[in-house]
Parts: C-alpha cells; sequence; structure tokens
C-alpha cells in the first residue's frame, strides 16, 4: 500500500522530498478511514440467485480478498458490510431486518441486484419486498439481474469511496440505534405503521359494508 | 493409513501454486494486464492462478454479453440525431418485468400519434436484463449494453433511466456489438435493395401500361 | 404392444371403478377424472396392481369460470414409461380432497402446497398446515380471485406501459408505499405474532420415555434461515436429545418469490427467463423442460440443430451444476472453501460459454419454442471441445483422485444418511438421490425427450443410498455428461436453430401439458394448462429440490447433528426452487 492515499492533500507538499512515499502526513478521519475501507468484512448472507454471484466474486477469479473483503463472517456481530445479495421476501424480512441490527456499528448496506433495490421482475409478487431500502438505509445500489462478480466489485468500490468521505462524528452518529423488526400479520407489518394500518382497515371496511347495503338495496328495489 | 487423504490435498494445492510460478515463468510479463493475457486466462489451457485484477484489468465482455437496454439513435451527417424508435410498443410488450414506459408522440396539429416517442423509461430496478426487447425490436433500435459498472447512490434519482440516459450513438452500438451491427445493417442494406427494384419494376410496369393504354386513362380524367 | 397395454389398463381401471372412474375427456386433456371417494382405492390399485410406484407431481388448479377445484397427480412406473393422470374436481367453495400421504408419502410436501397456495384441504394429511407462506396470511394467494397488493390487470401485457407510458413505481399507488394490503376491519395491536412457531414446535414429535440409563431432556435447536450451513434461506427445527437428532421439520418459504401467481399473468414466451431464476444453478435445464411442456401444446419441433445445441448446453448445465454441488459438499464437510475455489474455476469456463452463447454467466433465457435463440458461434465451439474433451475430463480425474478416497470424506460420508430405495421411490426423490439408492431412474431414459435415445451412456446407479453414493454418483454423472457433450460434438448438423419465425405472441391451443426433464437436481416438471389465450392458466414447477426435502427428516434420524449439514448438501437443494 503506497501512501499516497493516505496523504492528506493540503499537508503533501509539506513532506521533504526524500521522505516522499515513506512518511505520511495525515488527519485522524483519513487514516482511520484508510483503516476502515481496506477491511470492510461482509456478511456471509445470500438469499437468491444473486448471492451465487456474490460466491463467484469471493472465489479464484474475482477475489475480493483484494480489497480486504475476504473474510465472510457468518455472523453479523464480526461483520461490516451486509450484502443483501437477492430477493427480500415478507417472510425472511424480520430475520433481515434483525441481522442488521445484530452488526456492530459503523455499518453498511449493499443491495446486490435489481431485487434488492427494488424487488426486480419479482416485484409485483405477494410475497417480496419491494426494495430493502423500504427498511434498511441502503448506502450503495447495485443495478443487474444478476449483476456479474465485476459490476458488485465495482459497487463495493463505490462503498469503499463512500468510506473515505465519512469524518468520524458522523460514522457513529447512528450508533446504536435499533430498527423495529417488522411483524409477519396477515401481510407484513411495520410497528411504526400500526396507526396507519388501523386507519385503512376501519376505512376499508366501511367502505365494505357500505357497498353491502349499496347492494342490498339494489335488489330490493 | 491416516492422513494420507490430507496430504493428498496439499500436494493438490502446492501443485497449483507451483503451477502459477511455472506458467509466470514460461509466458513473463505477458501474462498480466495485457489483453492476450487475459484472453489465456479465460481460454480452456489455463493453469495456476487465474484472478482478474479488476478493475486494473478487465474480463472482456463477449459480444452477446447482456445488461441493461439502451437506445440506438443514428447520427445524420450534421451531428443531427434521429432515434430509431418508432414508438411501437412491442418492447414493453414483450418486457416479461413490464418495466418499459413508452409514451407516443402526437402530432401537435391533428393529436393523432406518430411513430416517435415522446418519453421513454426504463426502470433498472425492475429489469431482468433478459434481452427480449432487444430480440424483438423490429427497427434494432433497444438494444442490451455492455456496461455494467452502473452501482449508485441513489435509486430513486438514478435507476429510472429516461430517454436522456437511454440514448447512445448507433457507432456506440457499432462499437460493442460488431457482428450483429454488420448483420443488421447487410440486411437492412438487401431489404432497401429489393424494395428498390420492386419500385423499379413497379415504375417500369406502370410505364408499359401507360404506354398500353394512353386515351382510356385519359377519358377518366 | 403399447397401446394394447394401455387399452387393458384402461379397461381393468373403468372396470374396477365404474361410474367413480372416467376418462378425461375435455380437448387437449388426459387420463382420468376420479371421485374424491374412491381416490385412495384408485391410488392403491395404481401402485399395488398396475406398478404406477412413483407419485411424481400433486398439484392443483382453479378453474373459476367453472368454479370448480382441481387436483392434477402425475404417476410414474420406475421402470420407465408415459406418466397416468388422474384428477380429482371439487366445488371451489369447500374444496376437500383425501389425502394420499399414507400411499405415497411424497405427495406430503405438495398437498401442503396446495393448501397453502390453493387452499385445498387435504382430509386425513397429518401435517395439513402452510408451507410456503407463514401461518396467519390471508388468503391463498394462488387463488384466481385473490389480487396481490400491487395488482394492476388481470394479463401482462398492461396497458399503463403503452402506449399511456407515464412512468410510476407500483408503490406510488399504495396507500403505505409498500407491497403490503391487510384484510378490512384488521387491528395490528390485538395481533398474536407468534402464530407460526408455535405451531411448528408442536408438530414435532417427542420421545415418551426417556432412556433410563440416562436421564437426558430434549431441546430444540433452529438450524437458519439465516446459517452458512443452509445453502441459502433454509431452516430446521431439529429435536436433538443430546447430540442425537429425534426429529427434524424442514421450514421453507424464505425464499418464495411467487413465480406461479406471476407465471400466470405473464404471457407464455415471458416466463422463459422467469424459469432461469428458478434453479439458479442450472438454468438451461429449466428452460429445457418448459420449452418442452409448450412445445407439446404447441406442437413444434426444433430443428436438427437446435435439438444438439439443446443436449449440450443441457450436459453442459449439469456438469457445472455438479461441480459446484461437489465443492460446496466438502465445504460442508469442513473443507472450507479450498475444493470450491477448485471447483468454482471449472465452473466459471463453463459459464463463459453461457455468456458468450446466450449473453449471460446465469440467467441464460436462450431457450424458444421450436428452437433455440441463437446460434453457437464458430470460437465458442472450440472451447467447448477444449473443455469437453480436454480440460473436464482431467479436472473431474483430479477432483476424484484427492477427494474420493479421502479419510475424511469417507468417514462422514459412508453410512450417513442412509435412504433406502423402497423409501426413497415412496417419498418420490429423485435425480442423484434416487439413483444413489439403487434405483436405476433417469428421465432421459425412461421417458426420451429431445434427441437423448441417440446418445449412447450410462445411467449411473450406486446402491448404499448414503451421502459418499451421493457423491460418487455426482462424480459417475459428470462423466457421463462429458461423454454425450462429446457425441453430440461429433454429430452436430449445420442448419437452422429454429421451427419457424421467431414470434413473442403464441397461440397455444387449449389443453393441459406436463414437460419434465432430468434437470441436475432430479425430475423437472412444468405443468401447463392452457384456455387458448395468450397466457397460461395454470403454470405448476414441480421441483426436484423441492420434493427431495420430503426424505430429510427420515434421512437425517438417528444421525449426530453435525451430520445434518452433510446429509442437506448431499441432498443439493437450490432454494429458488425449493420455495420457488
Ligand atoms: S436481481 Fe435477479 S439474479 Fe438477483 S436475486 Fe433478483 S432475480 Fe435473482
Amino acid at each position: 500500500m503506497s501512501t499516497d492515499d493516505l496523504n492528506s492533500p493540503e499537508y503533501k507538499d509539506k513532506i521533504p522530498e526524500e521522505l516522499q512515499g515513506t512518511v505520511a502526513i495525515t488527519t485522524l478521519d483519513r487514516i482511520y478511514n484508510w483503516g476502515r475501507r481496506n477491511s470492510l468484512w461482509p456478511m456471509m448472507f445470500g438469499l437468491a440467485c444473486c448471492a451465487i454471484e456474490m460466491i463467484c466474486t469471493a472465489a479464484a477469479r474475482f477475489d475480493f480478498a483484494r480489497f480486504g473483503m475476504e473474510v465472510m463472517r457468518s455472523s453479523p456481530r464480526q461483520a461490516d458490510v451486509m450484502i443483501v445479495a437477492g430477493t427480500v421476501t415478507k417472510k425472511m424480512l424480520p430475520q433481515v431486518v434483525r441481522l442488521y441490527n445484530q452488526m456492530a456499528d459503523p455499518k453498511y448496506v449493499v443491495a446486490m441486484g435489481a431485487c434488492a433495490s427494488g424487488g426486480g421482475p419479482f416485484k409485483e409478487g405477494y410475497n417480496v419486498v419491494s426494495g430493502i431500502d423500504k427498511y434498511l438505509p441502503v448506502d450503495v445500489y447495485i443495478p443487474g439481474c444478476p449483476p456479474t462478480p465485476q459490476a458488485l466489485i465495482y459497487g463495493l468500490m463505490k462503498l469503499q469511496q463512500k468510506v473515505d468521505k465519512q469524518s468520524i462524528k458522523e460514522v457513529y452518529s447512528n450508533a446504536g440505534k435499533e430498527i423495529p423488526i417488522p411483524v409477519l400479520g396477515p401481510d407484513i407489518m411495520d410497528p411504526r405503521d400500526y396507526e396507519k394500518i388501523r386507519e385503512y382497515t376501519l376505512k376499508k371496511a366501511e367502505a365494505e359494508a357500505q357497498a353491502a347495503t349499496a347492494a342490498e338495496s339494489a335488489q330490493s328495489a | 493409513m491416516d492422513g494420507t487423504g490430507i496430504l493428498k490435498g496439499l500436494a493438490v494445492t502446492f501443485k497449483r501454486m507451483l503451477d502459477t510460478y511455472i506458467d509466470d515463468f514460461k509466458r513473463g510479463k505477458k501474462r498480466y494486464y495485457t489483453e492476450e493475457g487475459i484472453r489465456y486466462r479465460q481460454s480452456a489451457e489455463v493453469k495456476g492462478i487465474f484472478t482478474v485484477q479488476y478493475p486494473d484489468e478487465k474480463l472482456p465482455v463477449p459480444e452477446e454479453f447482456r445488461f441493461v437496454p439502451f437506445l440506438v439513435y443514428d447520427e445524420g451527417p450534421n451531428g443531427e440525431r434521429k432515434d430509431r424508435c418508432t414508438a411501437c410498443g412491442i418492447c414493453s410488450k414483450v418486457c416479461p418485468a413490464q418495466c418499459i414506459w413508452i409514451k407516443r408522440a402526437t402530432n401537435p396539429k391533428t393529436g393523432r400519434p406518430i411513430p416517435h416517442s415522446e418519453e421513454f423509461y426504463i426502470d433498472i430496478d425492475m429489469c431482468m436484463n433478459c434481452g427480449l426487447c432487444a430480440e424483438y425490436c423490429p427497427f434494432d433500435s433497444i438494444k442490451m449494453d455492455h456496461d455494467y459498472e452502473l452501482a449508485t447512490y441513489d435509486r430513486h434519482r438514478d435507476n429510472i433511466l429516461n430517454k436522456e440516459r437511454l440514448l447512445k450513438p448507433a457507432s456506440y452500438y457499432a462499437q460493442i456489438r460488431p457482428l450483429n451491427y454488420a448483420r443488421e445493417e447487410e440486411a437492412k442494406r438487401q431489404a432497401e435493395e429489393a424494395k428498390r427494384k420492386a419500385a423499379e419494376a413497379r415504375a417500369k410496369r406502370m410505364a408499359a401500361r401507360k404506354k398500353a393504354a394512353p386515351p382510356k386513362k385519359e377519358d377518366k380524367s | 404392444m403399447s397401446e394394447q397395454v394401455v387399452a387393458t389398463e384402461q379397461d381393468l381401471l373403468l372396470s374396477r371403478f365404474p361410474e367413480v372412474v372416467k376418462p378425461d375427456e375435455r380437448k387437449g386433456y388426459d387420463g382420468y377424472i376420479v371421485d374424491a371417494k374412491a381416490l385412495l382405492d384408485f391410488a392403491k390399485t395404481l401402485r399395488d396392481d398396475l406398478g404406477y410406484d412413483y407419485l411424481s407431481s400433486v398439484t392443483g388448479v382453479d378453474y373459476l369460470p367453472e368454479g370448480k377445484m382441481e387436483v392434477v397427480y402425475h404417476a410414474y412406473k420406475t421402470t420407465g414409461g408415459a406418466p397416468l393422470v388422474f384428477k380429482v374436481q371439487v366445488p371451489r367453495e369447500n374444496p376437500v380432497v383425501p389425502s394420499l400421504v399414507s400411499i405415497y408419502p411424497g405427495a406430503d410436501f405438495q398437498e401442503r402446497e396446495a393448501w397453502d397456495l390453493l387452499g385445498i384441504k387435504f382430509e386425513g394429511h397429518p401435517n395439513l398446515k402452510r408451507i410456503l407462506m407463514w401461518e396467519g396470511f390471508h388468503g391463498h394467494p394462488l387463488r384466481k380471485d385473490w389480487h396481490e397488493p400491487y395488482y394492476e390487470e388481470e394479463h401482462k401485457p398492461y396497458k399503463s406501459r403503452w402506449p399511456e407510458g407515464k412512468a410510476f413505481r407500483a408503490e406510488d399507488r399504495n396507500p403505505f408505499g409498500k407491497n403490503v394490503d391487510y384484510p378490512a376491519g384488521f387491528d395490528p395491536a390485538k395481533w398474536t405474532p407468534d402464530i407460526s412457531d408455535a405451531l411448528i414446535y408442536e408438530g414435532l414429535g417427542r420421545i415418551d420415555k426417556p432412556r433410563d440409563d440416562l436421564p437426558t431432556e430434549q431441546i430444540i435447536v433452529n438450524l437458519g434461515p439465516q446459517h452458512p450451513s443452509t445453502h441459502g434461506v433454509f431452516r430446521m427445527v431439529v429435536t436433538l436429545d443430546g447430540e442425537t437428532i429425534v426429529d427434524l421439520e424442514p421450514v421453507m418459504g424464505y425464499l418464495h418469490r411467487n413465480h406461479e401467481k406471476i407465471g400466470e399473468r405473464n404471457t407464455w414466451l415471458m416466463n422463459m427467463p422467469f424459469t432461469d431464476r428458478l434453479d439458479y444453478l442450472s438454468p438451461m435445464s429449466n428452460n429445457f423442460g418448459y420449452a418442452l411442456a409448450v412445445e407439446k401444446l404447441l406442437g413444434v419441433k426444433p430443428p436438427e440443430r437446435a435439438e444438439y445445441i439443446r443436449v449440450i448446453m443441457a450436459e453442459l448445465t449439469r456438469i457445472q451444476n455438479h461441480i459446484f454441488a461437489i465443492g460446496m459438499f466438502l465445504n460442508d464437510m469442513g473443507a472450507f472453501f479450498t475444493p470450491s475455489l477448485y471447483a468454482i474455476e471449472e465452473r466459471e469456463l463453463i459459464l463463459d460459454v453461457f455468456e458468450a452463447v446466450a449473453g449471460s454467466r446465469m440467467m441464460v433465457n436462450y431457450f424458444r419454442f421450436g428452437g433455440v435463440a441463437r446460434d453457437i458461434p464458430e470460437d465458442v465451439m472450440k472451447k467447448i471441445h477444449d473443455l469437453a474433451f480436454e480440460r473436464l475430463p482431467r479436472r473431474i480425474d483430479e477432483l476424484d483422485r484427492y477427494l474420493t478416497n479421502s479419510e475424511i470424506v469417507r468417514a462422514r460420508g459412508e453410512g450417513v444418511g442412509v435412504l433406502p430405495a423402497e423409501k426413497a421411490i415412496a417419498f418420490s426423490a429423485a435425480g442423484p438421490v434416487l439413483r444413489a439408492s439403487g434405483v436405476p431412474y433417469d428421465v432421459r431414459r425412461a421417458e426420451p425427450y429431445g434427441i437423448y435415445d441417440r446418445f449412447d451412456f450410462d445411467v449411473a446407479v450406486r446402491y448404499h443410498g448414503d451421502v459418499y453414493d451421493r457423491y460418487l454418483i455426482r462424480m459417475d454423472e459428470v462423466r457421463q455428461s462429458i461423454r454425450i457433450i462429446q457425441q453430440a460434438l461429433k454429430q452436430i448438423p449445420e442448419g437452422p436453430i429454429m421451427t419457424g419465425k421467431p414470434q413473442y405472441q403464441h397461440r397455444v391451443p387449449p389443453g393441459e401439458s406436463y414437460g419434465r426433464v432430468e434437470g441436475p437436481k432430479g425430475e423437472l416438471g412444468f405443468y401447463v394448462v392452457s384456455n387458448g389465450k395468450g397466457n397460461p392458466w395454470r403454470y405448476h414447477v414441480r421441483a426436484p429440490s423441492f420434493i427431495n426435502l420430503t426424505a430429510l427428516a427420515e434421512m437425517t434420524r438417528g444421525h449426530k447433528v453435525a451430520d445434518i449439514v452433510v446429509i442437506l448438501g448431499s441432498i443439493d437443494i437450490v432454494l429458488g426452487e425449493v420455495d420457488r
């Protein structure tokens, strides 16, 4: 690793000629991020077809170990990045959110593939969540169905760029905040939406009752 | 004997490692970061290390490779753009994910639809990269792109492609799919030829008929 | 000759069950319609007297206009031959059908699925719960009058796409901005959430008396749905006595992507790319099965060259799938990642072929009704040649050399997860799982499709039915596939690759059809019903991974908890196909 990306641009010229390349002057943010961006450990977590491409990316040909990501952790506690690789279904959603909550801060979410970003070809399905960003904050979206391994690496590099720009203060600003876990009811229910759901179902019941009476009166007439 | 299996396994791994060095020695610098090297590493003869150093070197994609669709426009001699799309709607009708929206343009005077699209959207968060649109477009106007580096930070802003982002020149198309382009141009040329011939023949026939029975026509008029 | 057999079969069935069994006389349909009362006796006769010992597929069809629900069964003889199709029709309001689990245990999951998605009750089913959706979900989604929250129109293409073309996201039209809908009058605060989990635990067996010499307590352990060993999002609820497995209940549906509901909305052609996403490790086989089913209805036959291309592609898929499966299986055994790295390397080379021919590494969308989408370019042909004649045989030998006799593979594989032949047949296991149990049943031989009758190959079979044999059989099959490809490469003629003009709107004559192929995971069947319109009325996938799991509990019982992982790995499931 050369010192180039570690140097703060404003101090670069101040380093004596003979020490260029050996000594780096940097800010705390920069060195901190430099460490973080080169050891983003993804969670070993695959949902659907895209997961196979993720495995291929981890394998010999594309090998994201070159980016310090080779340590795929099965436990969310040890992972930095959650690559949501594939279709998120409603049945799986509570577990996905729970896994996210269990990850240590700072944590990142990459929506890999059309399905994770916006529902993909299965968007209209009754058991499909149309985009994981409805529930989790997503940092990078990678389109494609499936994104090829190179597209995935490109997306992960984008994530590294994002990490580079953050400052320590903002990185931990969300620490410890948990996302309420959706509940499987007659359909998936976000606890934050309960009020809205009640309103909606009441209105629906009223409308149905009205329609029924209207039909009745029409029949009797 | 216990342990032979493990030794055998280790031997295989060791052989792989040696292969890499032998191969490096044989092929020298050509093995890495050159087109020839990548082609070799894609072939069935490859031995030893297999990794493609994306993003420094990229695995070339074959001509038929498909990612998201784009629209082709022809360039006139003075740089004016002429889209090939006639808003016939076939692509949006065959799209399995129904991710293509086309609004037909209308003639401002008569209000009748004209063969031109006013708006054209593709939601790449739904697109399944299946290529059916390109396969069935009768005007060779929608094609599948090779560019897979599309990761974004904000899908709501960037992932619905409008006409401006979809349109790419025919020269780009010719560059990514030379064989297909040549084939299509040839077919077009032939069709035109046939049309011209037919027109000529018709003109000749008409002339012949005119000669044969000129007075009648005069009567009628 | 064969007609005679069928005739006598028919005579026998009709004379033994007068009145209650009638031939299905609708145009384009086949088989018998059986009265629900007589179903059990009928099935028993089929199995015991006629030799139809293998119940391949059970599914339901909702005939909304006629007000009927129909349950369709496909039974086969493991000695080969055509299916015997029988159906039961019941009224739509209260569909009750006797369960066939007591006669064909393989019907277990499939009946649960029909209950879950169509609301058909199977009387006498030991455990009739939802299987793909969760307990408590509102409605039975595959019913024709059930609409999803993002419902737009009955059939694709949607009018809003063209010519109106005002781009919108479906969520903008939903009051919650999400893909959700709730029944009228529902109150979320009064909802008791855990119902599905409670039911799962209830369904598990317990040992009545703990052993007196060693007082132990049973515990329940959940493996999955996020677990490195489950090959995706799959969950096993395991009851343990110490380290010994007492019972295991698979829980699935975590990747249920509503394939069939969407498939019935799609046009015929649109389903082709969707089939890629069933078993995403072997997309070409999926294409093949679906193309066969629809071609049967359409009555078209692909030209010679296309037939050869199909075989080459299907066999390459099988090789690629088996190699990957072996690699992952070694992973499960604890050889973390090294064998799979080598396996994936070979797979990548085959994927390059797919990419060059079909355009995508995994989602090939390559078959069309009456042919294939593109011809194989010259240079790719050469690459397939190199692979089939040189690289793959060499690499398989290498894998073989260092894995087959490895003492770890043997110690953890031999005698583990045994599934005897009778049980394998009864549970409707298919593919390598069935053949490793000593049943030489391969659709390519039993009922040849395409041009498989022209090739010289052996049906691989092993006899112990354990994990190790299931590993070996994959090796054998890869070798046979290489043999088939070699022959196909030598014989492939020049010529067109498509019968008729390519078209995107198909008028499919009314009727039903069941197309099946020997996929890498086993018998992959597509049951489609056409009503003469542009979309399938019913589109059902008989997924081998799903049905093979029926036998999982049987295989694991009595083993140690660490063996679960290995046994599951040896079945080789893909969740996209299990849950669809
Ligand atoms: S985006 Fe495509 S490849 Fe990825 S999970 Fe969804 S359907 Fe599968």
